[in-house]
Parts: C-alpha cells; structure tokens; sequence
C-alpha cells in the first residue's frame, strides 16, 4: 500500500458550505491580513498556510468514500458514498473509455450514506470495466439494485454497462484481493457493520466506520485491539462525543474520538484518523475536535505517541 | 484504585483515589453500588470526592453515567467535585458537564445539595 486518498468523509448525509459560511471565512482571513503586505503569490500562499482548515479550508461534505493506492493498476475503493463522484470524475479523466479498468470495492454495509455515490458511478456505466464489490451482507447486492429501482433513480441497476460482480466475503478469514490481505470483522451498528483490516508490504490499514465501542465487555473489546493490532494506520468513526454516545445517542451504532485513542492505544496503533464526521458540525466544530483529541491522546498516552488527524475530502496519507 | 464512603447527614461523599481506567473502572462500579442501593432506598445524595482522581477514562465515565442515570430515576441527587486539572479536561473533552453537576469543592457541592450535610461537614471540620 502506497497511499490512502479520502473522497468522501463525512456521515449520514452529505452537506455542503454555504455562502454565509464562505463570507465568514473570507472576512476572516482579510481580518487576519489586515496591515500585512504580500510581495508574491507565494507570500499569500505562506500566509494562507498559518490560517488552518476552519478558516482557509474545509473538511468537506463527501459521504464515505476512500481509496487506497497500493501501487499496481487496480482500483481498490471502501464504501460508494458521495465521495466516489469526484474520484470517477478524476479516474475517467486519467483513462478513456475505450481503456477498461478493474474497480474492488469493499463495504462497510449498505446503509444509504455508503451506496448513494454508485448511481454516479460513471465507470458503472462503460462496457469493459469490472467492478467487484465486496461485503458480507446478504443483502449487499439487494441494496444496490434496489436504489436504482424506479421510482428512486431513472437508469435501472440492469442498464449498467459495466460487468459487475458481488463477492460474499467471510469474516475471520483472510483474502487476498488486487494484492492486499484483507480481513473483515463484524462490529456493532443497525442492521451490522463491517471494520476491514487490509495488510500489505509490511504496512496495516485499519477502515472502522459506523461501530459503537461501549468497551464495557473486556472480551469484546479484546478483539478490537487485536483487530487493530500494531496498525499505521486507523481510520475511525468518530461521529459523536463520548457524552452522547453513552447517553441520548447510545445504540446509534457511531463512536467517540475518546474511544478512538483508547482503542488505538490499547493495540499499539500509529495513527489514528477521525472520520465520519457528524454533518452538522461545522469546520470550526472539526477543528476543536481534532485539537481536543490530540490532547487527549497526550493525557491518556501511556507508550509510544500516537499520531491524531482528522479526515477531509481531498487529504492523502502517505504509508 | 481504592474508595472511601463516608455519611454526611443525608449525603454519601465517596472519594475515590488514583486512576481510574478501563480495569480499575469495574472497582469504582463495585464501590458505588451499596451507595446508588442506599440511596435508591433511601432518596440519599451523592457526592464524588474526585480530588484523588488523577485520570479518567471513557469507562470511568461509563460507570459514572450509568450512577447518575440510576440517582435520577429515583430522585436522588448526584454530583462531582474538586476535578483535578488532567480530570477538568477529561470531562470538558468528553462533554461531560452535561451529565453531572460540577463543582469547585465538596463544600460548595454539599452547600448546593443540603445544608445539614453542610451543617455536618463544616461540624467535622472543625
């Protein structure tokens, strides 16, 4: 594995910044500019650098979508939200249609925030492409055919050009997929989630969304650490506060950024991403959280630091 | 991770001391459940003495959680008090404000919640 690219990384629904929300950040920018010169594009860009994502970006509003890069020719995707429109867009620009691609995409479950990107799939729609989607739901291609189903969307599942293949996957056994080894564990949410533990050239990724982590049975949470044993990197549904997961959003089936490093800690873990992100938190919201969660991380850490970002539409983590 | 219980006319301070984490968290629970019983039985208060505590993880939090839960369903009072710094921004990290009172000392809890445990503890300290 060479490189984890996020598309989509907001949960539920997706959202969007809104003009009041631009103004807001634009105004603060000349504010912080204010009495400063810039000699050169590269002096704004410097300046713009120091302003941080609540002011000079956005963590996006992309529903779950991420790719991971693992050097061969081979797409290899986890969950069809939102986020996989643009990273078609930027696949069909790098290949013409007459260019057939080999698309494995393995999902998390089949709630709606996870599948609503694959009707705008364009790749989907081009004879000679293979999609292979993974999971371990029954339900898995129901789901899919189902939204393309009129009335909801006006090209039915059927018209779909592309071959298209869904693949059961077992859980606690491993497969070898464009690759990668790749393991699946059961985790807790409505209607059943699935965190995937992909391994290859010595390097660990870690994809856990949408799963509630009560760790109040010590058995239970024995195999999460174990799951995420010793990985690079954990990417993690942090949705909500620790507060509203053990009280009026408890059995939501989402987790906390506390329970994220405590977790990451327990199994040894280098770096944690927070992901799913509640979609009405703003970016400012985000970035408290981040900054929160780094300091946590500082207070319960007992061995080797463990490296805290926060996932937005667009960010790369190099392995 | 060890607690003490003490009676205050009609208030259990309990003080727990050290850390408590995701084993020592089942201490805590097993420390409280007389006390959520006594008061379940007997509509007594509960203050945590949390000036021994030096950490807290989220099941710690749990535990607390589930305690307060079980004082309100019977009408009973809960609150915390004397968070150390480390603890203070546990619970502001955690958004745990919104589910106990917080207060600065156990003297300005036990004044909140009844004035003859007040009475009591300024009596004893003396």
């Amino acid at each position: 594995m060479k490189c984890i690219r996020f598309w989509g990384t907001r949960g539920s629904l997706p959202v969007a910044l809104t003009a009041e929300v631009v103004r807001k950040k634009v105004i603060a920018a000349l504010r912080g500019a204010s009495g400063r010169s810039f000699a050169s594009d590269a002096e704004i860009e410097a300046y713009v650098d120091t302003l941080g994502m609540a002011v000079a970006g956005t963590y996006g509003g992309h529903s779950p979508c991420v790719e991971i890069e693992t050097g061969g020719s081979e797409y290899v995707l986890c969950d069809l939200g939102t986020g996989v429109r643009p990273f078609a867009q930027r696949a069909m620009k790098r290949h013409r249609p007459a260019s057939p691609q080999v698309y494995h995409i393995f999902m998390s479950h089949v709630h709606w925030d996870h599948i609503m990107g694959f009707p705008f799939f364009t790749p989907a729609y081009i004879k000679g492409n293979r999609i292979r989607i993974y999971g371990a739901h029954a339900v898995l291609e129901e789901a899919f055919r189902r939204q393309q189903a009129a009335p909801s969307f006006p090209v039915d599942f059927s018209a779909l050009g592309a071959s298209i293949e869904f693949v059961h996957l077992e859980p606690g056994r491993s497969h070898g997929v464009a690759g990668l080894n790749v393991n699946l564990m059961l985790q807790e949410h409505s209607g059943d989630s699935y965190g995937y533990r992909f391994s290859s050239e010595g390097k660990t990724v870690i994809y856990t969304t949408d799963s509630e982590h009560k760790l109040a049975d010590l058995a239970e949470t024995k195999r999460f650490v174990d799951f995420f044993s010793d990985a690079d990197l954990v990417i993690f549904d942090a949705m909500y506060s620790l507060t509203d997961t053990i009280s009026i959003r408890a059995d939501w089936g989402h987790s906390s950024n506390i329970v994220g490093v405590e977790l990451c800690h327990m199994a040894g873990a280098r770096h944690l991403c927070l992901f799913h992100h509640e979609p009405v938190s703003s970016d400012e919201t985000i970035a408290r959280l981040l900054t929160e969660t780094r300091r946590y991380e500082e207070i319960s850490r007992k061995g080797n630091p463990l490296l805290v970002t926060a996932a937005y539409d667009g960010m790369e983590i190099r392995l | 991770m060890d607690c003490s219980i003490r009676r205050l006319a009609d208030v259990v301070v309990a003080a727990p001391v050290g850390q408590i984490d995701h084993l020592s968290a089942q201490k805590l629970q097993e420390a409280l459940k007389p006390v959520l019983d006594e008061a379940a039985a007997a509509r007594t208060s509960l203050v945590l003495d949390f000036a021994g505590v030096e950490y807290i993880s989220s099941m710690g939090l749990r535990v607390l959680m589930v305690a307060a839960k079980q004082m309100r369903s019977h009408g009973a009072r809960i609150a915390v008090a004397a968070l150390q710094p480390i603890v203070d921004e546990i619970f502001d990290i955690a958004r745990f404000r919104h589910v106990l009172e917080v207060f600065p000392t156990v003297r300005a809890a036990l004044k909140e919640v009844s004035e003859p445990a007040l009475a009591a503890y300024d009596g004893a300290a003396k």
